[in-house]
């Protein structure tokens, strides 16, 4: 390992660590106002949600809504699936499973 | 480890911190599965030929900054060369999700001490993130459900670095292991975990208004599109109560 190499994962575990940590610490001594409290309850499904979609809708930074987008085709199955059976294990292979076969059906 | 209280002769009703311990573990499988082709692709492209870091700094990587999304940017970074403060400053702007993520935990973690904020600090994921959030909002009274996101980290841990070593084994045998599409594991494991989350109208509009965003503000610089799409996200879904009530 390079000297580089330690100075980039020293400083981004310091980062990392300084995020997740400073905060918890700082706001599990204080009470944070009820609509904030209430507000945050939104977090999950908004982070999430933010991380889906541009990663199937975009390809190299262009919207590809189009049936070449195997990532896009096999995302609505899942959700799909996601909505009517509510089992995450079933999703994952379900939606693993419609990526490879429309790749495979399309020829990508 | 007993958890026999000593006030009331009857048994507790709430779980032991070994029974939640195991629960938090159990509740993460899903997640652990969906996490294992996405580590083990970290660990292939990070290394030569595909990357430029060493076997050892891939390793320490998931070791000690344990951030799967930041450890790919990062690893991408440096295969192009990029100057070590650039990736630093990109690395704590991806991660800054986190700071919502504690903002969320923290109210519910007044009566930890720092022995316990300190390691679910450092094992705090999008994943043990969600698994944490869903379990306080039961609102069971369980005293001990630090113990459930313990049990949540520290076997999504474990499994990112056997994931990470395996990464970098594998990684020098097959070259075009990504093109199998096994990224995409990741991506599918949230969407089985927020699709589920969308039980009433203002929190289908904070999906709608953090996914649009997120497409429309993708070309900030260091993923702050993210931020932003779910800081509105949230705003949105807070507002929308006012039209339409959410109750517990």
């Amino acid at each position: 390992m390079t000297g580089t190499e330690i100075l980039l994962i020293l400083g981004m575990a310091a980062v990392t660590f300084g995020v997740r940590y400073l905060t918890l610490a700082a706001l599990s001594r204080t009470t944070l106002p009820e609509p904030i409290f209430r507000a945050l309850r939104y977090v999950p499904p908004a982070v999430l949600t933010a991380i889906i979609v541009p990663n199937v809708l975009l390809v190299e930074g262009e919207l590809a809504v189009q049936a070449s987008n195997a990532p896009l085709v096999a995302s609505i199955v899942a959700a799909l699936v996601a909505w009517r059976s509510r089992n995450l294990l079933l999703t994952i292979t379900l939606g693993m499973l419609a990526l490879w076969g429309w790749k495979a059906m399309t020829g990508n | 480890m007993t958890d026999t209280p000593t006030e009331t002769p009857a048994a507790s009703p709430h779980p032991t911190r070994r029974a939640e311990f195991w629960a938090g573990a159990r509740a993460t499988i899903p997640l652990i599965i969906g996490a294992i082709p996405f580590g083990i692709i970290f660990g292939a492209v990070a290394i030569a030929p595909a990357g430029k870091l060493s076997p050892l700094a891939t390793a320490a990587m998931s070791a000690f900054v344990f951030a799967g999304s930041s450890q790919f940017i990062a690893a991408g970074l440096v295969a192009a060369e990029t100057g070590v403060w650039v990736i630093i400053l990109t690395t704590f702007v991806v991660n800054l999700r986190h700071a919502l993520y504690s903002a969320t935990l923290a109210p519910h973690m007044k009566h930890l001490s720092q022995r316990w904020l300190l390691p679910l600090g450092f094992w705090l994921t999008d994943e043990t993130f969600v698994v944490a959030a869903q379990r306080y909002h039961q609102r069971d009274g369980a005293p001990f459900k630090h113990w459930y996101i313990l049990g949540s980290a520290v076997f999504m841990y474990a499994n990112w670095q056997l994931c990470t070593w395996l990464g970098i084994l594998v990684g020098q045998q097959i070259e075009d292991l990504a093109r199998w599409g096994l990224d995409f594991a990741m991506i599918v494991t949230f969407i089985g975990m927020a699709v589920p989350m969308v039980k009433n109208r203002p929190t289908l509009l904070a999906v709608l208004v953090a996914g649009a965003t997120a497409v429309i503000a993708y070309p900030l610089p260091n993923r702050l599109g993210l931020m932003l799409a779910a800081v509105l996200g949230v705003a949105a879904g807070a507002l929308a109560e006012r039209s339409w009530p959410v109750r517990e």
